[in-house]
């Protein structure tokens, strides 16, 4: 601060905690909403505290789950997201971290040529090539299984790069140093580079596990049986119940049990989280 | 590339072979087989297909709902940019002049980044829930009458504030951390020349902070564009009356519920190109950085 300015100081914090509410306002009416009964939330004005239901509710959702969207128990969903969001993350890191580790240390015939294929994946995201991919996965005889919710989304252009930058900036010395010492390609890769990535490699998982938690039109696709169904799909599943009124306590209690593990991953390593998201991108 | 390097034969090959294999059965295929696809008419039975050349792209693009699409798409990816940018950079300014408590706010501001953008809006539907949503019935009170299952421009607004809210943490964090990268120095400066906060921010932050607004203005488009499917299919489906229909959202109802292959492939290969212009725009600009 270069002066002394009260009434902007207090227009700094009028903004910051109007932001901070705004944010707040959509996961509060939920939070509120998931500890009611039905009858409560079937008029406007719906309360805005917290109604006696909330352990009732959050049981039922966890092993019972919602009758009329298949009766899948929630519990089960979060299994499936975090089989899938962890299958994801260590797949993206491992495949990548391979990758960007020969086109830093080797020299081989078309080692540009893997660079631009890598690159290219940048501009196929899955939404816009979605049918050919959906065909390739039926063919594969991918659907209904957690590789079929992984697989696909393993390719990473982003973590090769960010991988290949942080490997670019480790002195050559030390390359020297293992090669005198007569360590091979792979021990150097397992006894040097590995543990100088290892917070990369942190910052990037919470990152990639919070990107694989989140999918949604992919785990759409290829889970047509309930038991695989992510929690994620399983909220739309539940919203569009057709004919039937949405029943919103249940809907609103598994959003927040949706949103519970990539915040508090993002909450409790906030440190990492912003390293890996901002040198990810720069 | 290094200067020392290892040598093997085979080993480099054996390293980048599980990323090219999956690229290539998961990316460059299904991305050939749109192209391909895209110049062929299948009959409703997938037994045969004819050549139609450029006729699936000819048709795109006679489509008045597809042209619709495109509108949509850049009145939602404009709006989504610009509200949830200028959001985040007046927070940022604001938790960089709140020294002392600028990590607690950042804390309060990030978490929405870890939410789906399916669950970002959801939580919206319900808030504005033209029969029990609480902002509908705030709404209501003040005259507005709230119904975005009827009304396309209401539906627009609420998914528009939906991926804006998800999308405030992520700008929020860039803007904040290029403000922290102005030397102090400059603004002390200027401080002692007598210019005022207004001033100061007009003509020194704003401009310093050029290549950060770039960079996020792509990023934000991208996201507007392409990662939004999930919170369009799991509120409005594109509707009513397809006012939220934007481009992904079309390639997939086309493909999945309208079955037509063709159309939906053509439709692949436009948004592919988009994004390869998006993706060449940012490596080019943001790589050599904005400067003035």
């Amino acid at each position: 601060m270069v002066e002394n300015r009260p009434f902007l100081s207090f227009l700094t914090h009028a903004a910051l905690i109007l932001g901070v509410a705004f944010l707040c306002f959509p996961v509060w009416m939920a939070l509120v909403a998931s500890t009611h009964g039905a009858e409560a939330l079937s008029r406007a004005p719906i309360p805005l505290w917290f109604g006696d239901r909330g352990w009732e509710n959050y049981a039922q959702l966890l092993s019972g789950g919602l009758p009329e969207a298949g009766g899948v128990p929630v519990g089960r969903m979060m299994l499936n997201s975090l089989v899938m969001a962890l299958m994801i993350t260590v797949g993206k890191i491992a495949v990548s971290i391979l990758a960007a580790y020969a086109i830093v240390y080797f020299r081989f015939p078309f080692r540009m040529g893997f660079f631009w294929i890598v690159f290219l994946t940048l501009m196929l995201p899955v939404e816009v090539r979605i049918l050919p991919t959906y065909d390739v996965a039926v063919r594969l005889g991918l659907l209904n299984s957690y590789l079929g919710l992984s697989l696909p989304l393993i390719a990473s252009a982003t973590a090769t790069f960010l991988f290949r930058q942080f490997f670019l900036t480790i002195p050559d010395e030390l390359v020297e140093a293992a090669r005198i010492d007569r360590a091979g390609p792979m021990r150097f890769f397992r006894d040097i580079l590995i543990p100088l990535s290892r917070t990369n490699i942190a910052a990037l998982f919470i990152i990639l596990f919070i990107y694989g938690w989140n999918q949604y039109l992919w785990p759409l696709l290829v889970t047509t049986e309930e038991r695989f169904a992510t929690v994620v799909v399983g909220i739309q599943r539940m919203t569009n119940t057709g004919e039937a009124l949405p029943v919103w306590h249940y809907i609103m209690g598994t959003t927040v049990l949706a949103m519970l593990p990539p915040v508090l991953v993002v909450l409790s390593m906030q440190k990492l989280f912003v390293k890996g998201l901002v040198e990810q991108e720069k | 590339m290094k200067r020392v390097t290892f040598r093997h034969r085979w080993l480099p090959y054996l390293l980048v072979l599980p990323q090219i294999a999956v690229t290539a059965v998961f990316f460059l295929w299904p991305a050939y087989q749109a192209v391909e696809t895209s110049f062929f008419v299948e009959d409703a039975f997938g037994f045969s297909r004819e050549w139609v050349g450029l006729g699936n792209y000819d048709a795109l693009f006679a489509d008045k709902s597809y042209l619709a699409s495109f509108k949509v798409t850049l009145v939602f990816g404009l709006s989504v940019t610009a509200l949830s940018m200028g959001l985040s950079l007046a927070l940022a300014v604001a938790a960089n002049r709140a020294i002392r408590s600028a990590l607690a706010y950042r804390t309060a501001l990030i978490w929405p980044y870890a939410v789906a953008p399916a669950v970002a809006g959801v939580l919206w539907f319900f808030l504005m829930n033209p029969s029990l949503g609480i902002v509908a019935y705030w709404l209501r009170g003040l005259g507005v009458e709230w119904n975005h299952y009827a009304n396309g421009d209401q539906a627009l607004l609420m998914v528009v504030v939906a991926a804006s809210w998800k999308q405030i943490s992520y700008n929020f964090l860039f803007f904040l951390a290029g403000l922290q990268s102005i030397p102090k120095s400059l603004i002390e400066a200027a401080a002692i020349d007598r210019a005022g906060p207004v001033r100061r921010f007009w003509t020194i932050v704003f401009p310093l902070l050029s290549p950060t607004t770039f960079f996020l203005l792509v990023v934000n488009l991208v996201y507007a564009f392409f990662d939004t499917f999930a919170l369009i299919h799991a509120t409005t489906s594109g509707g009513p009356a397809q006012s939220t229909s934007i481009l992904v959202y079309q390639v997939y109802s086309s493909g999945f519920v309208g079955q037509d292959y063709g159309g939906s492939a053509a439709q692949s290969v436009v948004l592919m190109l988009l994004v390869g212009v998006l993706t060449v725009v940012q490596f080019r600009y943001v790589e050599k950085r904005v400067t003035y």
